[in-house]
């Protein structure tokens, strides 16, 4: 054997140990918060400098406010949100009997809005979704991501599993490659998050805006230069049902703010 | 409707220096992009903020499009007595918002 092929022998060994990532163990688990700078971390702790309270006032009004054709509003079944809501964010994305698929928070709202109000739902990443979902969601503060066990959701849990480790896009990237093999290190002076869930939807400072982990998403996909999925799709919330699952145990944290 | 958080003391003593933080949601647009289309998006934002003390003004400030969206201003200004903070923001396309917050002062 030449020199050149053991070489590039030792490297296809290197880059098959690198891309065997494993998923990071429950011990070593951190949320982003973690790694935000202290002006950052003081405006998420505060309600009144957190942006994202902003929308939570929204949601709060919205919540009461009659709907569709039903004449209904989300209080009229649901009571004070802050007593039955309590908990609901931390389980999502959860399976839907009738449709036979995991949806996420956004979904739930919007079945709630199509079938109890009779009203038209909500756009992605509309104003008014994001205000309901950051109300609801914040009702589960402090409490942890508590992903269903339900055995229906496993082949949405596999998928998800399965696209969080496929290479993708132009830089043929995978999720993995940053988030479990690469995290707290540095990429172009940020620190690598672990990626996780626990925040949304969450103020992010480079958008001046309020957004859904969708979103964040859409944002990884588009920085691998990959083609991102529509919202709500199948891919989406398949990666949703897996990123909850591999960050059972932190605390919700929504709204967080992040750089 | 814009929605705004104030943060004032609720509670403080005489001459002591109390910090007050204000927060409002207004998309601050800048008036500097432009659509797919090359259309100018016109510009939107806060242009003053003031706050009065009992009656007084105690704060101003003049706000410009670098300004970031859901503009954060805190200030400090002494105790002099009870009473009513009242904060105002006006902007573009005839925007204006009022909050209201009370201190007791011993």
């Amino acid at each position: 054997m030449t020199r050149w092929a053991q070489r590039s022998v030792l490297v296809a060994l290197v880059v098959s140990a690198t891309t065997a990532s494993a998923q990071i163990p429950q011990s070593e688990l951190r949320s982003g918060y973690a790694d935000l700078g202290r002006d950052t971390k003081a405006m998420q702790d505060d309600d009144t400098t957190n942006p994202g309270m902003l929308w939570a006032l929204d949601g709060e009004a919205l919540w009461k406010t009659k709907a569709g054709n039903a004449e209904r509003s989300c209080a009229d079944c649901h009571g004070d949100a802050k007593q039955t809501m309590k908990g609901v964010s931390a389980r999502y994305p959860a399976f839907e009997g009738t449709l036979g698929r995991p949806i996420n928070l956004d979904q739930r709202i919007n079945l709630c809005r199509a079938q109890q109000q009779q009203a038209r739902p909500f756009s992605y990443e509309s104003k008014e979704l994001l205000a309901l979902s950051t109300y609801i969601g914040l009702q589960s503060r402090g409490e942890k991501l508590n992903p269903p066990s339900d055995p229906r959701m496993q082949p949405s849990l596999n998928a998800g599993k399965e696209l969080f480790s496929r290479r993708v896009g132009q830089l043929n990237l995978s999720c993995a490659q940053c988030h479990d093999d690469n995290w707290g290190k540095k990429l172009a002076g940020n620190t690598v998050p672990q990626g996780h869930p626990n925040g949304y939807p969450l103020y992010r400072l480079e958008w001046q805006s309020l957004g859904s982990l969708q979103r964040r998403l859409r944002n990884c996909m588009i920085g691998m230069r990959a083609e991102p999925y529509e919202y709500g799709s199948t891919e989406y919330v398949d990666l949703e049902v897996y990123l909850t699952s591999r960050g059972r145990g932190l605390p919700v944290e929504t709204p967080a703010v992040r750089p | 409707m814009a929605r705004a958080l104030i943060n004032v003391p609720a509670q403080a003593k005489r001459g002591e220096i109390i910090t007050i933080k204000t927060l409002i949601s207004h998309t601050m647009e800048t008036g500097f992009r432009h659509t797919s289309v090359g259309a100018t998006i016109p510009r939107d934002i806060i242009t003053t903020f003031t706050c009065t003390y009992n009656g007084e003004e105690i704060f101003r400030a003049d706000l410009f499009p670098a300004m970031a969206a859901n503009p954060f201003i805190t200030f400090t200004t002494i105790a002099t007595g009870s009473g009513t903070l009242v904060f105002n923001w006006t902007g573009d396309n005839g925007f204006t918002a009022t909050e209201s917050s009370t201190i007791t002062v011993e």
